[in-house]
């Protein structure tokens, strides 16, 4: 199981599909441990009956049915499906309506849902997600960018409330992949996944939304940052090292 | 591979070759010098050496040759560049720097001995004369611009031509490797130059193909992967001064490509990026999440402007 991972992070993050189906055919008795743990891109149907888009994810699915966050129905119709309970869904449209509202601020475009359902303990659990198409022919405001796709995915628990406090667990994934086709770079293409986790526990009064919102920007913004500097930065590092630009290896010269 | 997605979970087992088809797209697919780690965690998931030993045989020299590796000859002059311009036989590569042919194993990744290139495989005094100018040049230069660069000039085409009058064309072949496993990191240089030496048009007619790559994979996997074509030329000339000329075009356009990559990297948390996500909103500030009067506001502005999603 370890080595499956240790295979998956090392394929092109583009190919994670192809190597996660090609992984469960190998070890289809570790299947379970490896959806759990693996990420893929997000996929997204039309919900007719309201007019929007909605993400596909393991909690909004029932057998081959997902449900919608704006009509909460299945598609396609299912019997006997799950739902979360009348005071979650209200909790669960709040959280639809505001995080688009955050989508659009940050995103200025894409898609996002947000699933919660009771978990064991008395407390629940949310889903946040958002899908992003920033090329050109997408969302992209400037147009820099031939392919440009971003996924994230906040899962968090909510644990019961006790004195007026609650223990929340975030884990958070983003995936993305971007390029660049121009005539001096020619094709320049990043792509790759992090995940990370947070947890605290916050005084309920401000409303659970608004603790989930807050940890749900703080991490995502630190993934981004890292994504750009830390991550891509080293990538940038590793091609310097490789060919040190012009300027340096001329001032190498008199050494040698 | 879209067979196998549907075959899950129950009792049906992969056929032989299937797996085999799936060992060697994971080979395959290993970034620049990780295919040792890959080959490694492949044999722990497929728990079955028949297939892996099948699949490594059908699968590493393909990587090897499409990477163009390395490997140190025996004869402690250099290595030899493993590639289907250098190739000979399938386990053959010549280095016509020495005009050794070095004889290797591609699972081991290690050229195993050499033996002298005997003469159908070198090229002609007279061609020989241009491409040994040529490799000079290209050394010196990759060994000013590259910390750890290999250079390689094949004759691909026309290597038994005498004398003046006919075309011939040369390969020039620049890697560079790093691998550095205790910072999760991992990258290669490959450039790959056409030269075709035109006699009726006096031309050198010039085409080349950067690829760069990069990995890096401490918690987390990012990769880059860029590539460019080049088009240049220029005049057929003595040996000596083709040599010069065509390494300072080479050298040019390399230099000019590594600037274009950092002007693109640069651009990145400002412009390339923000048209996936902002690091801020427009107001500057953090999102108001306890403010719900704001978000009925918002919602009735943004319905006004058309905004809503």
């Amino acid at each position: 199981m370890e080595a499956a991972l240790g295979l998956l992070r090392r394929m092109p993050p583009k190919q994670s599909e192809t190597a996660l189906s090609a992984l469960l055919s190998l070890i289809p008795q570790h299947s379970s441990d490896l959806l759990s743990q693996v990420d893929l891109p997000l996929q997204v149907l039309r919900d007719i009956e309201s007019g929007k888009d909605f993400i596909l994810c393991e909690y909004n699915r029932d057998a081959d049915s997902y449900r919608s966050p704006w009509s909460n129905k299945y598609l396609p119709p299912l019997e006997d499906a799950l739902y979360p309970s009348s005071e979650l869904r209200k909790l669960e449209v709040e959280a639809n309506d505001i995080f688009a509202i955050y989508r659009d601020q940050y995103y200025e475009g894409g898609i996002s849902s947000v699933y919660m359902w009771e978990d064991d303990n008395e407390g629940f659990v949310a889903c946040f997600l958002i899908k992003k198409d920033g090329s050109k022919s997408g969302h992209g405001r400037r147009g820099c960018l031939e392919e440009g796709a971003w996924d994230a995915i906040h899962v968090i628990q909510v644990g019961p409330e006790e004195e007026g406090m609650a223990h929340y667990c975030l884990t958070s994934t983003i995936m993305l992949s971007l390029a660049t086709d121009d005539e001096s770079s020619g094709k320049f293409g990043l792509s790759g996944s992090i995940r990370r986790q947070m947890k605290m526990d916050l005084a309920v009064a401000e409303g659970h939304l608004c603790n989930m919102g807050r940890m749900i920007e703080e991490l995502e913004g630190k993934l981004r940052n890292s994504l750009d500097q830390v991550y891509f930065g080293k990538t940038r590092e590793m091609v310097c090292t490789l060919r040190p630009p012009a300027e340096i290896v001329q001032m190498r010269l008199p050494d040698t | 591979m879209a067979g196998e997605e549907d075959e899950l979970p129950e009792e049906t087992e992969l056929s032989y070759d299937q797996k085999k088809e799936i060992a060697k797209w994971f080979l395959l697919n290993a970034p620049a010098g990780e295919i040792n780690y890959v080959a490694k965690d492949l044999k722990a998931v497929l728990s079955d050496e028949e297939v892996y030993n099948e699949a490594a045989m059908e699968a590493f020299p393909v990587y090897n040759k499409s990477h163009m590796i390395c490997l140190e000859m025996p004869s402690r002059d250099g290595d030899v560049i493993v590639s289907s311009y250098s190739e000979i036989a399938e386990n053959e590569y010549i280095d016509p720097r020495t005009a050794q042919v070095a004889i290797v194993d591609h699972v081991k990744q290690i050229c195993t001995k050499v033996r002298p290139a005997n003469d159908e495989e070198l090229p002609s005094l007279y061609i020989e004369e241009y491409r040994n100018a040529l490799d000079a040049e290209i050394q010196r230069y990759v060994s000013e611009s590259y910390p750890k660069g290999i250079s390689a000039v094949n004759c691909v085409k026309g290597k038994d031509t005498e004398g003046p009058g006919s075309d011939f064309e040369f390969v020039v072949i620049i890697t560079a490797m790093r691998l550095s496993p205790q910072n999760f990191c991992s990258g290669s240089w490959r450039s790959v130059w056409n030269i075709d030496f035109q006699d009726e048009s006096q031309v050198l007619d010039i085409k080349g193909k950067l690829q760069v790559g990069a990995h890096y994979f401490e918690e987390g996997n990012v990769e880059l992967d860029a590539k460019k074509d080049f088009q240049d030329s220029t005049i057929f000339q003595s040996a000596d001064d083709c040599a010069i000329a065509i390494a300072n075009i080479i050298r040019h356009h390399e230099t000019e490509y590594l600037a274009a990559l950092e002007v693109a990297y640069s651009k990145l948390p400002d412009n390339t990026f923000k048209d996936l996500r902002r690091k801020l909103p427009v107001t500057r500030t953090l999102f108001p999440w306890q403010n719900t009067l704001q978000f009925s506001l918002t919602r009735e502005v943004e319905k006004e402007l058309g905004l809503g999603k």
